[in-house]
């Protein structure tokens, strides 16, 4: 058995109970937790698949400065004392599930059906994931993205900062409303 | 047999839909603002998982370079979609999004 085959079964299984984990945890911390397992696995997956670039990506945005954001805002807002959070009405519940499931039934069909010719392994000698293939294309092909990607994250922090500001004028007048 | 020992394409595209269908289960199901905003990056990064397989089954970088600028637009909306969850627990003092309804018609 290949090397590629363990790891794929290992790592996607648990990130498979990651994902569960996250969405049927009571406790938002525990919940945050289980998503970043997710994100320790998917990265995983990605050195499976020869993406390097992608998966310390992974580590670094995802596992470390997104979920750290997460976490301090649960903290934040101390949310522990808010498990008993009415979970919605189970008729609301029951559509998700059903939803959920025809979604995943369709999905399901759409592989079945696709009858894909692409059974090609991953390319190693191509070196499509490594750094210096992928810094090229940044830096070249879509540098203007590139640039177009900086002014969001700017625009992004700035409207972050507005937003959570604390507004006192503001209040005082919606108060009076 | 040997299903299970030869990985292909299809096995990575299984798991991100299952990853997808999971985090949209998530999002219709939770009403905690903060989880269902997790479960959509739980979504968004089953789409990126797809991405990667393609770039590496058709042997192309341009995918990983579609996967960069989502981890970076992912970014931008955690910062500002958890700045919009705390504005929304200061006036309203929950996150619960059921309670939420004042400009719901």
């Amino acid at each position: 058995m290949a090397l590629q085959t363990v790891f794929f079964w290992i790592l996607g299984v648990l990130a498979i109970a990651g994902a569960v984990g996250t969405i049927s945890a009571r406790n938002p911390v525990s919940s945050a937790m289980s998503l970043v397992f997710h994100f320790f696995m998917l990265a995983g997956l990605y050195l499976t698949l020869q993406a390097d670039f992608i998966a310390v990506l992974q580590v670094l945005v995802y596992a470390g400065a997104i979920m750290v954001l997460v976490i301090f805002v649960i903290m934040l807002l101390n949310l522990g004392n808010e498990e008993k959070l009415v979970e919605g009405s189970n008729m609301r519940k029951l559509a998700g599930y059903t939803l959920g499931t025809a979604l995943t039934i369709i999905l399901f069909l759409m592989l079945i059906l696709s009858n894909s010719d692409m059974q090609m392994l991953p390319s190693t000698a191509v070196g499509a994931g490594s750094v210096k293939e992928l810094g090229k294309l940044l830096i070249q092909d879509y540098l203007f993205q590139f640039e177009a990607i900086t002014l969001l994250l700017l625009v992004a922090v700035v409207g972050a900062l507005i937003l959570a500001r604390r507004k006192p004028s503001k209040d005082k007048l919606r108060s009076e409303y | 047999m040997e299903a299970l020992n030869n990985i292909s394409i299809e096995h990575y595209l299984t798991l991100s839909g299952l990853i997808f269908s999971i985090g949209a289960i998530g999002v219709l199901t939770r009403r905690n603002a903060i989880i269902i905003f997790m479960c959509i990056e739980l979504m968004l990064n089953a789409v990126n998982l797809s991405f990667v397989t393609f770039s590496a089954y058709m042997g192309d970088s341009n995918g990983q370079v579609f996967v960069f600028f989502i981890m970076a637009v992912a970014a931008a909306e955690a910062a500002v979609g958890l700045a919009i969850v705390l504005a929304l627990f200061r006036n309203q003092k929950t996150i619960n999004v059921d309670e939420v309804s004042m400009i719901k018609w």
